[in-house]
């Protein structure tokens, strides 16, 4: 089953067409890669599927609904979580806080709750509260939930980001270079974590420049240049097409 | 630690009152409460959800004249003028804020400024209504309610005081609930609010509302107490009072309003004698501020009250 379908996607900044008609379908409970060139426009493809950015063209299916014309609070809330690539996190607040946030989705409670108290913010701030330990225990930020997420290591903040986005239970995750910025132990480490995170059932569709991560990681890979879908495959599929080894090894 | 020094502060309000030497210096202390309410509602927007809201005297105007136009023209009591005049301005701050939070950062400050010039011109100009230029007077005050009577300045002054705990008591019920979390979240980091499902249009709006009924409450409050209503009340120059109240004070802070609006409006009434290097004074006093405590007074008292993080040096 295609958990997520995008057809003839495309982003338009005025002339330049960042994404082009792209067509990917990703298998619920895999995990996919991106890979292409800087400026290939994968980050473009995921602030369309995130909707931070309405499409110019095209649509996306997510489990059978078009979700083309929702706003990014909707589709989140149907279960698409992402990470930013330049991790963004709500810096002054604690760990525990920035999580919180992420379960706000899951619950109702509003002004007049949190004014008189009712049981209904009780019962909700105890669900928010579990979930959350739940999530920062998982990405192994068991330890650090009352530390500001600023003052946390890089590594830290990648795996805070990562629990923020999966304490609400998404069905699908999109990781944007989770192995920016950080050493190869930590990667490793990453990497483990992005295997568990697909074995609780979510599916999970990554960018990511580091290849062996990538070759690793996935079972399908698609391939953006320019804009456009040039490759799509095996990781060894991949590893042999010619366009992909033109896009990455120089043009005649 | 906190607790106490607000304890000692709420201890400090309620005697105060009652041994200040005369009428005048009550009729300042009640003039502070009113506008502490109005700058907690100014940090509610701009401190708690991160939006410089510069319409915030149109909604302390808005709810002035509510209750003055509906006391003097309908004959309605203060009492249920007062709530009505809260209620339009949170209506009048969902119906402005779905159109100004449209914008961002510079772009909504500009906004909502030229949404509170249009605000106080409508009072000024519209002399059917409002008297223009002369203003309403006569407005009564509170009425008693059973065996209180809120004709004296001292009870004036303690009911005043009510209000303004209320505010900082809703407020900080708000803070530390998921719905201050929620504008922690859009102050810090609008996209990402927005990716974990936060919607950040209504967050902002909700937080433009409650910041317009506040307004409106102290607004409402002040045009009864005072008895005499003129459009200054709602002019932009009062909007940089309130914002110099809650820069003082420290943003986004719970209490930093309170103390700001103490020290800012009790300074500018002792400091009154000196009128005209008033300006001066603030003037300087807020580049000052802003160069070495951004955070104002209560970021401050943190930063002395957190231990210092161990410096680990370099071997």
């Amino acid at each position: 089953m295609m958990l997520l379908e995008a057809q003839r996607l495309s982003k338009a900044f005025g002339g330049l067409r960042a994404v082009d008609e792209v067509d990917l379908a990703v298998a619920a409970g895999s995990i996919t890669g991106i890979i292409g060139p800087n400026g290939a426009g994968k980050t473009t493809f995921f602030n369309v599927i995130s909707r931070a950015l309405p499409a110019s063209g095209g649509r996306i299916v997510f489990d059978g609904r078009d979700v083309t014309t929702l706003e990014a609070h909707q589709v989140a809330r149907l279960g698409i979580a992402r990470t930013f690539q330049a991790t963004t996190l709500f810096g002054e607040a604690t760990a525990l806080d920035n999580v919180l946030v992420g379960y706000r989705q899951r619950t109702s409670a509003g002004v007049i709750d949190a004014l008189i108290r009712t049981r209904r913010l009780a019962r909700e701030e105890r669900d928010a509260h579990d979930a959350a330990h739940q999530a920062l225990d998982f990405v192994g930020l068991a330890g650090h939930a009352e530390r500001r997420a600023q003052d946390l290591t890089q590594e830290q903040q990648k795996r805070l980001a990562i629990a923020l986005a999966l304490v609400a239970k998404p069905r699908l995750l999109l990781l944007d270079e989770p192995s920016a910025g950080i050493n190869a132990e930590q990667t490793r480490g990453l990497i483990a974590l992005i295997e568990s995170i697909a074995a609780t059932g979510v599916t999970v569709l990554l960018i990511e420049h580091q290849m062996q991560v990538v070759m690793q990681l996935c079972r399908r890979i698609m391939v953006l240049d320019y804009g456009k879908k040039i490759a799509e495959g095996t990781p060894d599929e991949i590893r042999q097409d010619p366009a992909v080894l033109d896009a990455y090894l120089g043009r005649h | 630690m906190a607790a106490l020094v607000k304890w000692v502060a709420l201890v400090v309000a309620v005697i105060l009152p009652l041994v200040l030497p005369n009428e005048y210096y009550l009729q300042i202390l009640t003039q502070a409460y009113v506008f502490a309410i109005s700058a907690c509602g100014l940090n509610v927007i701009l401190g708690l959800a991160g939006q410089l809201s510069l319409a915030h005297a149109g909604f302390f105007g808005i709810g002035a004249y509510a209750v003055a136009l509906l006391a003097t023209k309908a004959g309605v009591s203060f009492w249920l003028g007062l709530p009505a005049g809260v209620a339009l301005c949170a209506l009048s701050g969902y119906a402005v804020g779905s159109i100004c939070l449209r914008s961002k950062g510079h772009y909504f400050a500009i906004f909502t400024m030229a949404v509170g010039i249009i605000i106080h011109l409508v009072i000024q100009k519209w002399e059917s209504l409002t008297h223009g230029h002369i203003g309403v007077i006569g407005i009564p005050g509170p009425g008693p309610i059973g065996p209180i009577s809120f004709d004296s300045a001292i009870a004036r002054s303690y009911l005043a005081l009510f209000f303004l705990v209320a505010t900082v008591f809703a407020i900080t019920r708000l803070v530390r609930s998921p719905v201050g979390r929620t504008w922690m979240a859009v102050r810090e980091s609008e996209p990402l609010a927005a990716a974990v499902g936060v919607n950040v249009m209504a967050a902002k709006r909700l937080a433009f509302m409650i910041s317009a009924a506040l307004a409106g409450l102290a607004g409402g409050l002040f045009a009864g107490f005072i008895g005499f209503l003129g459009p200054e009340a709602a002019n932009v120059e009062t909007t940089f009072n309130t914002l110099l109240y809650v820069m003082v004070g420290g943003i986004g802070s719970l209490s930093g309003p309170v103390a700001g609006t103490f020290i800012v409006y009790g300074l500018s009434q002792v400091l009154a004698v000196l009128h005209e290097y008033q300006m001066v004074i603030f003037g300087l006093a807020l580049v000052l501020l802003i160069l070495f405590m951004p955070a104002g007074l209560a970021g401050a008292m943190r930063s002395l009250m957190r231990p210092r993080p161990a410096r680990v040096k370099p071997q």
